[in-house]
């Protein structure tokens, strides 16, 4: 019930500073656009990095909207006045991470067949792309949860966030473009598929302990 | 056991202690990594296919078991200092953080040195690689991540905590050769019960393996009594340590 609470309070946030979450879906629109510009507009090259260039692109734009993640409720005495009361801080979180996907990875997921389009990526590539992005964004938005707790308090947070949590994302990245590549040969690609549900169920167990007790240390 | 222990939570008893385990670590430290590295990389018969150039072992992997070895230290030190809230211990986690980072970028580098000859490339993208790059990136967030909090107990703790969430990647490390098929070759000593090396290699290499270990203590005692004497530079017993400054 709280966590309902929770959520409709981070939704309207949302709702209020719109750019939140529209600068990051359009940087990562003019990110991907970027790429046939820089490597010339050949259809094969475009269709061979493109996995690669959709799941980093994807990264990048879910780092730029996890900078903010906290700041604002650590500045304004939200996370204090959670952490000294009774409510349960795992439902903050849980709804944080959750409003966080709804603006960032959804959107991401939504957009996936125009950026097929642009890229040229075939049919099978296509849902291949949908379902790594699918599995892929929640684990995207709780490690970024993670990081922006843990640099919440931190001077320079901006560059440090992408420090810490970059090399996180690599594992990710790893399984997420190899299946779409997979896919994009005409191969199987449920072996990718079922390590990223595994490394998602991993961190949802996992994560969102260690982010309440990053929200305490910085508040202590 | 915690009564055995608990004198050393406090920083004066550690700091002595440390001092007097100091000059015994050190040399033999520097005894065995004498006789390892020696004996290991000139008196160590040449490898049938590689040649001389598996010699880089005796430097590669000591130093890349240990700079596993250092994480799983830093991040005991981490749960020992998250849990029970000891001060000393978020001061051994920073201890250990720089020279576990150093064996990582030698393990890295000895790595790439070897693999350009026998693989015919400096780096390739695979697991164990991959995941040995990540725990050095993780080395450097502890470090950077410790250093950008202008409240130095926070910074302590929160570094202590990425140590901590860090240790999912020592698994994949380890298993890295085992879960995929990697170009790095697979585990040929710690297969006990019939190590795929020779004796003759073997022995030089374990005792460079516990020579990384003995100097891995000993810089943590010299690192964490530099940390103990900066941190409690304002108690008493520090002023009269140094002389009434």
């Amino acid at each position: 019930m709280v966590s309902v609470i929770f959520l409709q309070r981070e939704l309207r946030l949302l709702a209020r500073q719109k750019a939140d979450w529209l600068n990051p879906i359009l940087f990562f629109i003019i990110v991907l656009s970027l790429f046939p510009l820089g490597v010339g507009p050949e259809p094969n090259m475009l269709r061979i990095i493109a996995p690669g260039v959709i799941w980093i692109a994807a990264l990048l734009s879910v780092l730029l909207a996890s900078e903010r993640l906290f700041k604002d409720d650590y500045r304004n005495g939200v996370i204090e006045q959670l952490v000294a009361g009774r409510q349960s801080l795992l439902a903050f979180v849980l709804a944080k991470t959750f409003a966080n996907w709804l603006s960032t990875g959804l959107p991401l997921l939504l957009l996936s067949p125009v950026v097929a389009l642009l890229l040229g990526l075939e049919q099978a590539a296509l849902g291949a792309m949908a379902l790594t992005l699918l599995l892929g964004t929640p684990l995207l938005s709780l490690l970024s949860v993670l990081g922006s707790a843990l640099t919440m308090a931190a001077d320079k947070g901006g560059i440090l966030l992408a420090l810490l949590i970059l090399p996180l994302y690599i594992p990710l990245l790893i399984f997420a473009s190899s299946a779409i590549e997979a896919a994009s040969m005409g191969l199987g690609y449920q072996g990718q598929l079922a390590i990223l549900l595994a490394m998602l169920l991993l961190a949802l167990a996992l994560v969102p302990m260690a982010v309440t007790s990053a929200l305490r240390i910085n508040v202590s | 056991m915690f009564k055995w222990l608990d004198p050393y939570a406090k920083s004066e008893t550690l700091y002595h202690f440390c001092g007097k385990l100091l000059p015994y670590l050190m040399v033999t430290a520097l005894t065995l990594l004498l006789l390892g590295n020696v004996w290991g990389l000139a008196f160590t018969p040449a490898d049938y296919q590689q040649g001389d150039s598996y010699r880089i072992i005796h430097i590669h992997v000591p130093s890349a078991i240990m700079s596993m070895g250092a994480y799983a230290a830093m991040a005991s030190a981490a749960f020992v200092a998250l849990v029970w809230q000891i001060k000393v211990a978020h001061w051994a986690v920073l201890a250990i953080a720089p020279i576990g980072a150093t064996y990582t970028a030698i393990a890295l580098i000895t790595g790439m040195a070897w693999g350009k000859p026998m693989w015919g490339a400096w780096w390739v993208w695979d697991a164990r690689l991959t995941s040995e790059l990540i725990l050095l990136f993780l080395y450097l967030g502890v470090i950077a991540l410790n250093g950008a909090f202008s409240d130095r107990q926070v910074g302590a703790k929160v570094s202590s905590l990425l140590a901590l969430i860090g240790v999912i990647n020592l698994p994949i490390i380890h298993f890295s050769v085992e879960w995929w098929n990697t170009l790095h070759q697979g585990a040929s000593i710690t297969k006990f019960a019939r190590p795929s090396i020779d004796p003759s290699m073997l022995w030089p290499l374990l005792i460079s393996i516990l020579a990384f270990a003995v100097l891995l203590m000993a810089l943590t005692c010299l690192r964490l009594r530099t940390a103990i004497l900066v941190n409690e530079q304002h108690r008493p017993w520090v002023r009269k340590l140094v002389g009434g400054l």
